[in-house]
């Protein structure tokens, strides 16, 4: 049973991390420009597909992930540049559409050059095996991505907490205008922050893409959960986005595999294994409008 | 932006588009296309749905993106009732938008706690648990949806018929267009559409604005139920998908090409996009890049739809 409970954690803190990589671009973004991007979901699937293809024409799994980051990096640019500038000072109805039609076409294009059917991208060889950890197995490539979404993660906070970009990018969350006065080129850091985005979205499907499928919307599903994940946080906030990600990564995960035996308990059997994924698929979202009837800023609120 | 004033030469030109869409059946019987009757009714519903959906954002600016639940529970609410031997609409019916006009009122109570950003979310989120939980239960036909194996009674109306029930649908839009306008100049409309434009104002002189915001959402809701009760009696599918946050994403994209804040703006955009979807699939399978890309030149270029581009939205300030 503890083993049970250990190995749904460490798959829970592995899909956490995986969310953090979406998620802190997303909240940055959010929190700086005041702008829902949509979008986003979009590039983390576009890098899935770079990766899948890079990494097929390379034959290495590293090359194809440096290449789908740097790839989906220009799209983040060139997508920046050409529309989402036009957006920041529009309402967010207006926002929410033009990246909903950013979406559509995304898939669409997708599905033109790759097909309607999922991508194949295996886990590279020598990371298909298992993992003797104290007292159970679990799979190598798993493990990994606990690793590289850790280091990440890390070298995130460095970034924002110890750097003098970091400082601008705190900065420009907490006050924009004020940040502008004080002679920052937020704009310029924008477009840097939404290519830095999209390339955490890239690493992020590129990692995913062996354990979950490579196909059109792809983005949408994890999209939903990346909000999610920083409402809870609070816009804006990195230190929020870890938190959310995590709390949403291991609710999500443990509920999935408690729930339905915890219901067992004092409910048929019938009833408990089909009420069980429906209330495990629902907790993350009482986990948000809970702590928005609380706290309606978030746990960490970035702004002043 | 100013509030909603609707004109006789609006009125004059509803009036010829509500003869031209009463006398369709018999257009279509003459050019031997009679199939189309069917998919005049689901654009007339979904012209319905869009148009509760502009209640809530357009007049009530509450940027609801959760609004497929509503429409998603009516239709489930049909086909359940139809599922245990209930069909008669003047019950099944009233139920589903009441049933919808239910969860409005608790999605709304809580949600409207919130501002802005936190308010979509949090509509969002309360869509995804209705949809996870229509999804996984079995009974209800978990992925595959529930199928509506006759269509609801109503009296001796023979609503099988697909001209009848086209009238049905006809004549319900037409209403809940007409109690829409009635509502926009009405002194609850002027409320609400002053709370859209300064509810700091409003609160201090005095208005409950948390209950005029409820009372809106609450009424887009249950009409939205209602049109999902036709819905499924169209189609005669109860799908998981028509609970799916694209599903809320394209009724608002309906709203926005056709009008926000336009009693109109929502069949305008309804018909537009479905009648696109309709042509250009013939077309080409990639219509959607099409699609997006109409959507991008709207938000950009046209940011009160099209009512707005011939001035038959509010007028600009």
């Amino acid at each position: 049973m503890t083993q049970l409970i250990l190995e749904q954690a460490l798959n829970g803190l592995q899909f956490g991390l995986m969310l953090f990589l979406l998620a802190a671009g997303l909240t940055l973004v959010f929190g700086i420009m005041d702008m829902i991007n949509l979008a986003h979901g979009s590039l983390y699937m576009v890098g899935a597909y770079l990766a899948a293809a890079a990494t097929q024409a390379s034959g290495s799994f590293i090359i194809g992930i440096g290449a789908a980051m740097l790839g989906t990096a220009l799209l983040g640019v060139l997508i920046e540049v050409t529309l989402l500038r036009r957006l920041y000072a529009r309402n967010h109805l207006a926002q929410v559409l033009a990246t909903f039609a950013l979406i559509l076409i995304a898939n669409e294009s997708v599905r033109m050059i790759w097909g309607a059917q999922p991508v194949l991208l295996n886990t590279p060889d020598e990371l298909s095996g298992p993992v003797s950890l104290v007292g159970f197995f679990y799979p190598a490539y798993r493990l990994l991505i606990i690793g590289v979404g850790a280091l990440v993660a890390a070298l995130l906070y460095v970034l924002v907490a110890r750097t003098r970009v970091g400082m601008w990018v705190r900065a420009g969350a907490s006050n924009r205008e004020m940040t502008e006065a004080l002679g920052v080129n937020v704009r310029l850091l924008f477009t840097a922050v939404l290519a830095f985005g999209a390339a955490l979205c890239a690493l992020a499907g590129a990692l995913l893409g062996p354990l979950l499928a490579v196909q059109v919307g792809m983005g949408e599903s994890i999209l939903i959960l990346a909000f999610v994940v920083i409402v809870i946080g609070g816009i804006g906030s990195i230190r929020g986005a870890l938190v959310g990600s995590l709390l949403v990564g291991l609710v999500d995960t443990l509920g999935r595999a408690a729930l339905p035996s915890l219901l067992r308990t004092f409910l048929s059997s019938e009833t408990a294994s089909s009420l069980g994924p429906a209330l495990a698929s629902i907790l993350i979202y009482v986990l948000m409008v809970a702590v928005l009837f609380w706290r309606p800023e978030g746990l960490f609120p970035a702004r002043s | 932006m100013a509030l909603y004033r609707s004109s006789p030469g609006r009125r004059i030109a509803a009036g010829v588009v509500l003869v031209l869409l009463v006398l369709l059946p018999w257009l279509l019987e003459i050019l031997d296309q009679s199939f189309y009757v069917s998919f005049a009714s689901r654009v007339l519903i979904f012209a319905l749905a869009a148009t509760t959906l502009n209640l809530v954002i357009g007049f009530g600016g509450m940027v609801s993106f959760g609004h497929a639940a509503f429409f998603g529970v009516g239709a489930y609410c049909v086909a359940i009732l139809a599922d245990s031997g209930v069909l008669s609409a003047a019950l099944a019916w009233p139920l589903a938008a009441g049933v919808a006009a239910l969860l409005a009122l608790l999605v709304g109570a809580i949600s409207l706690r919130t501002r802005g950003v936190y308010f979509i979310m949090i509509t969002l989120a309360f869509a995804q648990m209705v949809f996870y939980l229509v999804l996984s239960l079995k009974s209800w036909g978990g992925d595959d949806g529930l199928s509506l194996l006759h269509r609801s009674t109503f009296g001796s109306l023979d609503l099988k018929d697909d001209s009848t029930f086209y009238f049905v649908v006809l004549a319900l839009l037409t209403l809940v267009l007409a109690a829409l306008d009635r509502l926009a100049h009405s002194r609850f409309g002027r409320v609400i559409q002053s709370i859209r434009e300064n509810e700091t104002r409003m609160e201090a002189l005095g208005y409950p604005v948390f209950t005029y915001k409820l009372v809106c959402f609450v009424i887009g809701g249950g009409l939205a139920g209602l049109a999902g009760a036709l819905l499924v009696n169209q189609s005669g599918l109860a799908s998981p998908s028509l609970l799916h946050w694209m599903q809320s994403g394209t009724l608002m994209v309906m709203i926005v090409i056709g009008g926000v804040g336009s009693v109109f703006g929502g069949v305008v955009g309804a018909v537009l996009l479905l009648l696109c979807e309709e042509f250009f699939v013939g077309i080409s399978p990639h219509w959607q890049i099409g699609l997006g890309l109409v959507l991008l030149a709207v938000v950009l270029r046209a940011p009160l739809g099209i009512a707005g581009l011939f001035g038959w939205g509010r007028n600009r300030e």
